[in-house]
């Protein structure tokens, strides 16, 4: 026993090439073989997405997401209000420099996160493929949502031009309207397609400049939770897009509700939950758009949650 | 009268300290306790602005603020006292008239203290004169830290005389002490030389008030409470924004000095933003509904 020991212990620091000449001499049966054990894969904790961080919720409390065959796919964190509203604060505190960073540096930021999904496309057809689409369409979707991410790139630094005017007026002024992000946006992403409806709509939002809280979809979190980790090696700046997953009915009430929140996305035709949202949404007068069914992008998806700015400028005498 | 010399005083655990005080912020305080304590919290602010750029216009300013904290909230009481620089006493003894809320002014070369002492207890003089009822002194931290207590000293006595009638409360800036050691040690020297409350920071140096600090702070008034009998009240000042942190504070207060420091007349906030954090957590506990610094007036 005690010989075992004393040769495995050896074995710990001498390598083949590097035996020192009495640990040669004294090796009578060359490197004691180490006991082994079947590998353990490693699991993706899924968590949360706020300020740039990554931590668990703060109730401790999860839920179980099932995959197609109805095994058990991920434990989720089950997210709070108290989440929901470190949330905001983090997207209130980035809103600023992401509205005042220029048009090309957005355009930039989101070109990089298509990179990024695009070189872990594979990744995502896993999860969609998880949860029960077949190769094809699961490879379809994530194309498609990087195909968004490119789109929206492009639109930056041109809807200010398409949609800003000079406006006539019957005086002596000069009068112009300018579109300006509303500021904080929370986001109820939609049950379907847990990517690309997840991006579609986000990417508007973030496109014009705004910050949000997104809420991911809640049967099928695993995509929208993944793409959090492509935002954070994207150069998206901490807080700009915040992402949690959880239970709908809990949290809608506050993304709707709460006076930091300038505006609030929602997708789905529940008619129960709309009229919930407009009804908190009035508290501070937040711009609601509801989005019964997916739409495919276009630039008015960014105009959703744009302020117009119109000035009156005094010309001649 | 001599000044306490340090060889004397027992050593303070670092350590410790920091336990402790993690132990206060792990305590949950909720619903109508919550309440209680941001009403308390807002009756024991010093709402402070000490800034080159003050005007009377702005003064004028905060004390309608102090006076009104909010125009729906029920039942919410006005702050402690208003915190200016001994020119703007006049306005604010003006603006504030028979409200009850009281006029502190900080004297003595604010901040840096680096003054001859008889300027310092001019100033002092003036602002009495003007009204102020409360005066906040800043310590000789050079002199401290250079060992000259008994000059550190007999200069709180001489302020203190200077004061007449009006409250002193003696600013250690902490943060320019280095060691809790030394906190323990000027607190000790400002109490036995008169001080009425001490108070940690000036809010013009990086670290102000901390929770460490102020338990040792705290922990020093409770044992010369115990040898003389005489209660001295203590402002934590600078850095305390949020009313979560404030509320911790009070957990701190209740467990070190008991029921009768939980008063406005024995502790104080030194602070510009608390109070407009305080009425965004008493706004969401009365509607439920998480707020936002949009609809709470700066000043």
């Amino acid at each position: 026993m005690d010989k075992t020991i004393k040769a495995e212990g050896r074995s710990i620091d001498s390598t083949p090439s590097r035996k020192t000449p009495s640990a040669a001499k004294s090796a009578s049966g060359g490197r004691a073989k180490l006991p082994t054990s079947t590998r353990l894969s490693v699991e993706k904790t899924y968590k949360l997405y706020i300020n740039g961080k990554f931590p668990r919720t703060e109730s401790g409390r999860y839920f179980t997401v099932a995959d197609a065959k109805g095994n058990i796919a991920a434990n989720m964190c089950r997210a709070s209000r108290k989440d929901f509203r470190e949330a905001v604060l983090a997207a209130r505190a980035a809103f600023n420099s992401w509205a005042g960073a220029s048009a090309y540096l957005r355009g930039q930021i989101l070109y990089r996160v298509a990179e990024m999904l695009e070189a872990r496309a594979e990744q995502f057809v896993t999860e969609l493929k998880l949860m029960g689409l077949d190769k094809r369409a699961a490879s379809r979707e994530v194309t498609a949502a990087i195909d968004c991410l490119v789109y929206y790139a492009g639109w930056t630094d041109k809807y200010q031009q398409v949609f800003s005017a000079v406006n006539p007026v019957a005086s002596s002024h000069f009068n112009f309207s300018i579109l300006e992000p509303v500021g904080v946006v929370s986001i109820l992403a939609g049950q379907e397609n847990a990517l690309l409806g997840f991006v579609e709509a986000i990417s508007p939002v973030i496109a014009g400049g705004n910050t949000g809280i997104a809420l991911a979809s809640q049967q099928n979190p695993l995509c929208a939770i993944s793409f959090a980790e492509v935002l954070h090696s994207s150069d998206v700046p901490p807080g700009v897009i915040n992402i949690l997953s959880g239970y709908r009915n809990e949290l809608a009430e506050h993304f709707a509700s709460h006076m930091n929140v300038n505006a609030i996305i929602a997708n789905g035709d529940d008619a129960g939950e709309i009229k919930m949202i407009q009804e908190q949404a009035a508290n501070n007068i937040k711009r609601v758009i509801i989005r019964k069914e997916a739409i495919a992008p276009d630039p008015y998806q960014i105009i959703d949650t744009q302020e117009t700015k119109t000035t009156w400028h005094p010309i001649g005498g | 009268m001599t000044a306490p010399k340090p060889d004397h005083l027992p050593r303070v655990d670092e350590v410790g300290v920091d336990e402790r005080v993690a132990r206060f912020r792990s305590r949950s305080i909720k619903k109508a306790s919550k309440v209680e304590a941001l009403n308390l919290v807002l009756s024991q602010i010093d709402l402070t602005t000490l800034e080159g750029q003050d005007t009377p216009g702005k003064v004028r300013q905060l004390c309608q603020k102090a006076m009104r904290l909010h125009d729906t909230l029920p039942d919410i009481p006005h702050v402690a006292a208003v915190c200016v620089y001994p020119m703007m006493v006049e306005e604010a003894k003006k603006a504030l008239g028979a409200s009850g809320i009281k006029v502190a002014s900080v004297a003595t070369s604010f901040p840096s203290g680096m003054a001859p002492s008889d300027v310092k207890l001019e100033e002092i003089k003036l602002a009495v004169g003007l009204g102020a009822d409360e005066i906040d002194m800043v310590i000789s931290r050079g002199k401290f830290l250079e060992g000259k207590y008994q000059e550190v000293f007999d200069e709180i006595v001489a302020c203190k005389e200077a004061c007449g009638d009006a409250h002193l409360k003696v600013i250690l800036e902490t943060g320019e002490l280095g060691t809790l050691d030394r906190v323990r040690h000027a607190s000790l020297l400002a109490m036995q030389a008169g001080a009425d409350f001490i108070k940690t920071s000036t809010g013009k140096i990086q670290p102000a008030a901390t929770m460490p600090v102020t338990l040792v702070m705290l922990q020093a008034i409770r044992d010369y409470y115990y040898d003389t009998g005489r209660m001295v009240g203590m402002k934590p000042a600078g850095g305390i924004s949020k009313a979560k942190l404030a509320i911790h504070y009070l957990v701190m207060l209740r467990e070190t000095l008991g029921e009768a420091w939980m008063s406005p007349d024995w502790f104080r906030f030194g602070a510009s933003s608390l109070a407009n954090d305080v009425l965004m957590q008493l706004q969401k506990q009365r509607t439920g509904i998480y707020q936002s610094e949009d609809y709470f007036s700066k000043d």
